[in-house]
């Protein structure tokens, strides 16, 4: 008998060290994702199995504790939630039309944070990031460079930056050399 | 010595703005200079007494300084900070000096004194406009190997850097409520205006001081203080404020639709030693909810014979140089202008002890004040007076002046002279914004017209004459409320003329230069008129006139002004060129910014990359994946590795990293319905836990992509893609799904990174993967080819796949990324006591190949049907819609003389043919032969130890066992058509 | 770049963030398989691209993934309007009369979902 060798974790991103004091670059913990699908009539339904009001206005999101449901479209959202979430199990319990698909793996979370965060981003993002514009909590799929990316807004000087796990090195590459820019 | 000849004999002790103690070396064309900290290039230069900066471009002549701004056609240099950093047409008047600046002149052999070049001068009546069009035409190939290099060696601007730039560039988007371009008077004015309102506010200036003509107009009083003073206050308030972003040295290059202006800002070209950190420049991406234009005007030169002469300065220049940079431009300076402005610069120069013999002014009848403010100062003016030449060749030296009606000439000696043509309007951003300028008749100038964007012009570019006047008007500008600025004294941009001065009319052949860079003279524009181009930008294509890096911003209205005349019709009724961007050149880094090294293009790796590395695979770059191509061992070539990988698959077993390949997830009631109509095939039936392979069309009815489809439950599926066709797949189901089939009740997630994929294929793949694998019965019976199963693996959720791409028994294990390293070792550890090899894509070609697998964009092309492929079995038959159904119906796609999928054997097996090879039926036929065909995938088989291919030929199904040929350089190779499949025919091994 | 406005995302977005998805109100035909050859080779390959005002299809790819309608002038590269997939092809004339000038359109109610208690 073959002795089956439990397999660990390794996330696709070495952290490195970026030396700027003003703002920081660092990689978000493991998370769980799932890309959530639904129409009008269920978002009722999901809300209440996630404890979540999922949110309907576009460019918003919304979160309880560690969870946080994002808008990405108008059947679509991004939850984000701790790596030991129950989530799935939650939306198992609402017996409405829905696509519930996990993409923990799919995605890597970057925290962009500190004095001109708005602007590390702004190096690639061609979206206005201004409170006004992208106040706390605001949410929505972009492109960073030559990537896209979902980037959401945790505080005014906090950014979360989510992208597919091949496209993390160039992410982090790239706001790493934009925060340096950005510190000048 | 005094503090003064520190940093150059022409520096005026007591004038200018620059500290004395702050001196700042650096060399010219070797030269050992000394000039102060805020000099540009072109002052440090001045104070030095050095005029002759440059060669012309065509003649060669000797060039100097023309002006003091980003306008400057003639004082081009190349900087150096090293090999890599290298900049050539850099502008002198630009440029800021730095402690060890290198500055070398450009366009010279063997010196800038002594130019071998300047020859072409002598021989100048044999080159006129056009001249190169017209004798370089024959023979045509000998434009592009002898005229065309021989004339780019010897005419030309610099000197690129052999070497790839180290420089950093940077980008920044930025939102704005008001973008203001220029901090003169009236852009200062604006920004502060607005930023009362509590606006949002970037302002930029492409000097490193604010101010504008502020820095030079010696008598305005704004609010009080002197104009300088005042904008240097405006500024810092600007930038103590929250809401405003102030960015000098950044010029506005380019002004494009919906108020996006882009900005480039120069961050270290000024600096001694940059941080390794700092980046060259810095591009901003701006939009704007307004723009304001405080863009300012540009002086004209007098067009007059030796115009160009080092020594012969625009009026306003010599104000800088003196005002702002203490330094006098000449000892004895000559005055020519057709303008009141230059009066100013007269008296400035004058008052600060530097003689001036004449005003020579072509009106007979300038305005009184400035006339008598000048003669109070003991200054001749000389009224109806022309300079019709400039004498001196490396550095003026005299000045002729005759009457503008004729009559005798009389010399001034001078060692320089400053001139005024009059003041052109800035209006190049706003025709860039698509704006339509129009035409002054009165005071001789475009202004800007009818507006396109959410855009204001203020002050001198929109011909606002009067400080007062533009102050109102940029205060509005800014929709501030309070009251407006008061100022006394400023500028006046009226008058001046346009087009040739006296004595370089048409009834002369004179030198006079309309565009400096370009070396266009007025004769050639008129030339350009008499060899038929009667429109401005025929003129401009002809004679290269406003062609150059400066775009015409002295020369255009001159240039203009001189056609109109030859062609005897109204300025407006020739015509303005259209100014495009960039205003002034930018750089190639600025545009690329970050895109380069590491983030030219991203670069995705598997989760598996790291392994791959360590057992020293040679990668291939399939899109933007970097995948383990084979493996390479000790000693072994390609071939070798590959020839050992396919021999292990099919022996024992192979490990192989399918991570790359597009996956989506399908999930919803109408999941099954939604895939009738995106493939050939038929879903609704394909049972739980089953695969399907698919076809997916275009609607033309041609092969767009293919994949394994597994339904994992009544409403979830799981499709696979090819690795290239991800994106574009998941959008063109997308695209079908929200436009066509939107009443279906389905979601597509993209789950190609969600999940690693371990493929492990080889008549031993059972064995090794067993162990490992926890609920799922992997038995033969219980879970066949063309299978699905969820269960874990090494602890971890899987979703095993029984598949093959390589016709063995094979599985695909899908793990959740992060765990893709660890069970892809412990697969591996498992293995290869039982001989478990892995391979790369290499192999993975040709064991599909052996197997007649088509790859899709490989044997298949845009222009390829399900039947051409072989793949009719694929095909759904009582299916009513899917995309592509009618295209595939249409007449030529099921017409006879199609090319079919056929497998190739060479006659001698040791033959490989090449991929694209073209095939005929006769060879000895003449050429251009028949082509009936061509190769479209081709390999050594070790495992069948031969040759094998595939191509795509004309009726190729009824050809099974006829002999083509290949016609290559050097002989005809003979071949035999074939079925698809050259190994295990039958498919037994699939269920091993 | 151009800012295009996303009807379902309700604002201006950069244009990096969409796709041209080629000319709007082909119609495919049902069922498509009894489609005559000319009216089939009409949806599949003859297109307007007029010089003026054209009706095409954007996807927001980069932002809600939502494939939508616009008409825009091709000279200017001006947007008239925007409006969802399956909305009716709005007329002309009504857009370029004076009264459409309005940048905005006056704003819908847009169903919102009901405030759940948890």
């Amino acid at each position: 008998m073959v002795e089956i060798v439990q397999a660990t974790r390794r996330h696709p991103l070495q952290a490195g060290q970026l030396d700027v004091a003003s703002v920081s670059v660092t990689l978000a913990d493991n998370a769980t994702r799932i890309s959530l699908r639904a129409r009008d009539n269920a978002v009722s339904a999901l809300s209440k199995a996630l404890g979540i009001t999922l949110p309907m206005k576009p460019k918003t999101s919304a979160s309880n504790g560690g969870r946080a449901v994002l808008w990405l479209g108008p059947d679509e959202w991004l939850i984000i939630d701790n790596a030991d979430s129950a989530v799935v199990a939650d939306l198992a319990k609402a017996k409405v039309l829905n696509s519930a698909v996990d993409i923990s793996h799919r995605n890597v979370g970057i925290i962009v944070a500190g004095k001109g965060a708005d602007a590390v981003v702004n190096g690639g993002c061609p979206q206005d990031l201004s409170l006004k514009a992208f106040p706390v909590g605001a949410a929505s799929r972009t492109v960073l460079g030559k990537i896209e990316i979902v980037l959401w807004r945790t505080g005014e000087d906090v950014f979360r930056v989510e992208c597919w796990r091949s496209f993390s090195n160039y992410a982090y590459a790239f706001l790493q050399e934009s925060a340096r820019d950005v510190a000048i | 010595m005094s503090t003064s000849t520190h940093s150059g004999s022409n520096r005026i002790p007591g004038a200018g703005r620059l500290t004395p103690a702050k001196t700042v070396r650096f060399t010219f064309d070797g030269q050992s200079l000394t000039g102060l900290e805020g000099d540009t290039l072109a002052s440090a230069l001045l104070a030095n007494g050095i005029h002759l900066v440059g060669r012309s471009f065509k003649y060669h002549r000797p060039r100097g300084i023309l002006s003091a701004g980003s306008e400057e056609p003639n004082a081009l240099v190349d900087i150096e900070r090293d090999k890599s950093r290298k900049q050539p047409n850099v502008r002198a008047t630009v440029q800021e000096i730095y402690d060890g600046l290198k500055v070398k002149s450009q366009n010279r052999w063997p010196s800038l004194t002594f130019d071998v070049g300047a020859i072409n001068d002598v021989f100048s009546p044999m080159l006129p406009a056009g001249f190169y069009y017209k004798t370089f035409m024959w023979p045509k190939f000998a434009w592009k190997t002898i005229y065309e290099p021989k004339i780019r060696a010897a005419a030309g601007l610099g000197v690129v850097p052999g070497e790839s730039d180290t420089d950093r560039y940077s980008n920044r988007f930025a939102h704005c409520d008001l973008l203001v371009v220029g901090a003169g008077a009236a852009g200062l004015t604006a920004a502060l205006s607005a930023a009362s309102t509590g606006a949002s506010v970037i302002i930029c200036d492409e000097q490193a001081e604010p101010g504008g003509a502020l820095r030079y107009e010696s008598d305005v009083i704004i609010d009080g203080l002197p104009g300088f003073e005042w904008a240097v206050t405006a500024i810092a308030k600007l930038r103590a404020m929250d809401n405003v972003n102030v960015l000098t040295r950044t010029t506005a290059f380019g002004y494009y639709a919906q108020n996006f202006v882009g900005l480039v800002e120069r961050i270290s070209d000024h600096l001694s030693n940059p941080a390794s950190d700092m980046p060259r420049e810095r591009l901003w991406q701006v939009r704007a909810k307004k723009v304001v234009l405080a863009t300012g005007a540009i002086e004209r030169q007098m067009v007059f014979a030796n115009n160009d002469r080092p020594g012969v300065m625009l009026a306003s220049a010599s104000r800088i140089f003196l005002n702002q940079y203490g330094v006098a431009i000449g000892r004895k300076v000559g005055v020519y202008t057709s303008n009141d402005s230059a009066y100013a610069a007269a008296i400035d120069l004058k008052r600060a002890g530097i003689d001036v013999p004449v005003i020579v002014d072509t009106r007979d009848n300038p305005t009184p004040a400035v006339v008598d403010a000048a003669r109070s100062l003991d200054i001749e003016v000389l009224t109806g007076h022309a300079v019709f030449s400039a004498g001196g060749k490396r550095r003026v030296s005299s000045i002729s002046i005759q009457p503008t009606r004729g009559g005798s000439e009389r010399k001034v000696a001078v060692d320089a002279l400053i001139m005024s043509g009059g003041w052109t309007p800035s209006v190049h951003l706003f025709s860039q914004s698509r704006g339509k300028v129009a035409w002054d008749a009165a005071n001789e100038r475009f202004l800007p017209g009818t507006y396109a964007q959410d855009c204001v012009s203020i002050g001198a570019c929109n011909g606002t004459d009067g400080l007062q006047a533009t102050l109102d008007e940029a205060f509005a500008a800014g929709g501030g409320k309070g009251k407006p600025i008061v100022a006394t004294g400023g500028p006046n941009w009226i008058g001046g003329m346009i087009g040739s001065a006296p004595g370089a009319g048409a009834d002369t052949t004179v030198k006079a230069f309309v565009d400096f860079q370009n070396d266009v003279t007025a004769k050639d524009v008129r030339l350009a008129v008499r060899e038929g181009m009667h429109s401005i930008e025929h003129v401009k294509r002809f004679t290269t006139n406003g062609m150059a890096t400066d775009q015409g911003k002295t020369s255009n209205l001159h240039g203009l002004a001189i056609a109109a005349e030859a062609l005897n019709r109204p300025i407006p009724a020739v015509g303005l060129t259209t100014f495009r961007a960039p205003f002034t050149p930018v750089t190639f880094g600025a545009i690329v910014n970050h895109a380069r090294h590491d983030l030219f293009d991203p670069t995705r790796r598997t989760p598996m990359h790291g392994w791959h590395q360590t057992q020293g695979a040679a990668f291939e770059d399939v899109g933007q994946w970097k995948r383990a191509w084979y493996y390479p061992q000790a000693g072994e070539d390609m071939h070798t590795a590959v020839n050992r990988e396919c021999v292990a698959v099919r022996n024992q077993a192979g490990i192989f990293d399918a991570s790359t390949l597009g996956k989506i997830e399908v999930v919803g009631p109408d999941s099954a319905k939604f895939l009738e109509l995106l493939y050939t095939n038929p879903w609704e039936k394909l049972g739980v836990g089953r695969l399907r392979y698919g076809i997916m069309l275009r609607e033309d009815g041609f092969i767009y992509d293919d994949g394994v489809v597994g339904r994992l439950a009544e409403d979830r599926f799981h499709v696979t893609t090819t690795t290239g066709g991800a994106p574009r797949v998941m959008h063109h189901m997308e695209d079908y799904l929200q436009t066509e089939f939107p009443h279906l009740d389905v979601w597509l997630t993209s789950t190609t990174e969600q999940w690693a994929v371990i493929a492990v294929q080889g008549p031993k793949a059972r064995e090794i993967i067993a162990p490992l694998v926890e609920g799922i019965d992997m038995s033969n019976e219980a879970m066949p080819h063309m299978s699905v199963r969820e269960g874990t693996i090494c602890g971890v959720p899987t979703r095993l796949f029984r598949m093959s791409f390589t016709g063995e028994t094979g599985y695909e294990i899908n793990v959740p990324s992060d765990y893709g390293r660890a069970v892809w070792e412990a697969v591996y550890e498992r293995g290869k006591p039982l001989g478990l090899t892995p391979y790369g894509t290499e192999a993975m070609h040709i064991l599909r190949a052996e197997k007649g697998y088509i790859i899709v964009g490989q044997d298949t092309d845009g222009t390829v049907t399900p039947q051409d492929a072989g793949l009719t079995w694929a095909i759904g038959k009582n299916k009513t819609d899917y995309v592509g159904i009618r295209g595939l119906l249409r007449r030529d796609l099921v017409a006879n003389g199609r090319k079919q999928l056929v497998g190739l054997k060479t006659v001698d097996p040791t033959t490989v043919l090449e991929e694209g090879a073209q095939i005929v039926a006769n060879p000895n036929q003449p050429v251009p032969m028949t082509m009936i065909g061509h190769v479209t995938s081709s390999y050594w088989s070790e495992n069948c130890g031969r040759s094998i291919a595939l191509a795509l030929v004309i009726d190729g199904s009824k050809r099974l066992g006829e002999t083509l040929y290949v016609p290559m350089p050097n002989g005809v190779i003979e071949v035999e058509v074939t079925g698809t499949v050259f190994f295990d025919e039958k498919g037994e091994r699939l269920n091993g | 770049m151009l800012l295009i406005k996303c009807p379902y995302c309700e604002e201006e977005r950069p244009e990096l963030e969409f796709r041209n998805a080629g000319e709007a109100h082909l119609v495919r035909a049902n069922p498509i398989i009894e489609q005559s050859d000319d009216d089939f080779a009409g949806f599949l390959y003859f297109r307007q691209n007029p010089k003026g005002l054209q009706f095409e299809r954007w996807r927001h790819i980069h932002g809600c993934g939502r494939f939508f309608n616009a008409v825009r002038d091709s000279v200017s590269d001006k947007f008239l309007t925007v409006y969802k997939a399956g909305d009716p092809r709005p007329d002309i004339d009504t857009l370029l009369s004076p009264a459409a000038a309005e940048p905005e359109p006056p704003a819908t109610k847009r169903p919102r979902a009901k405030k759940v208690e948890v």
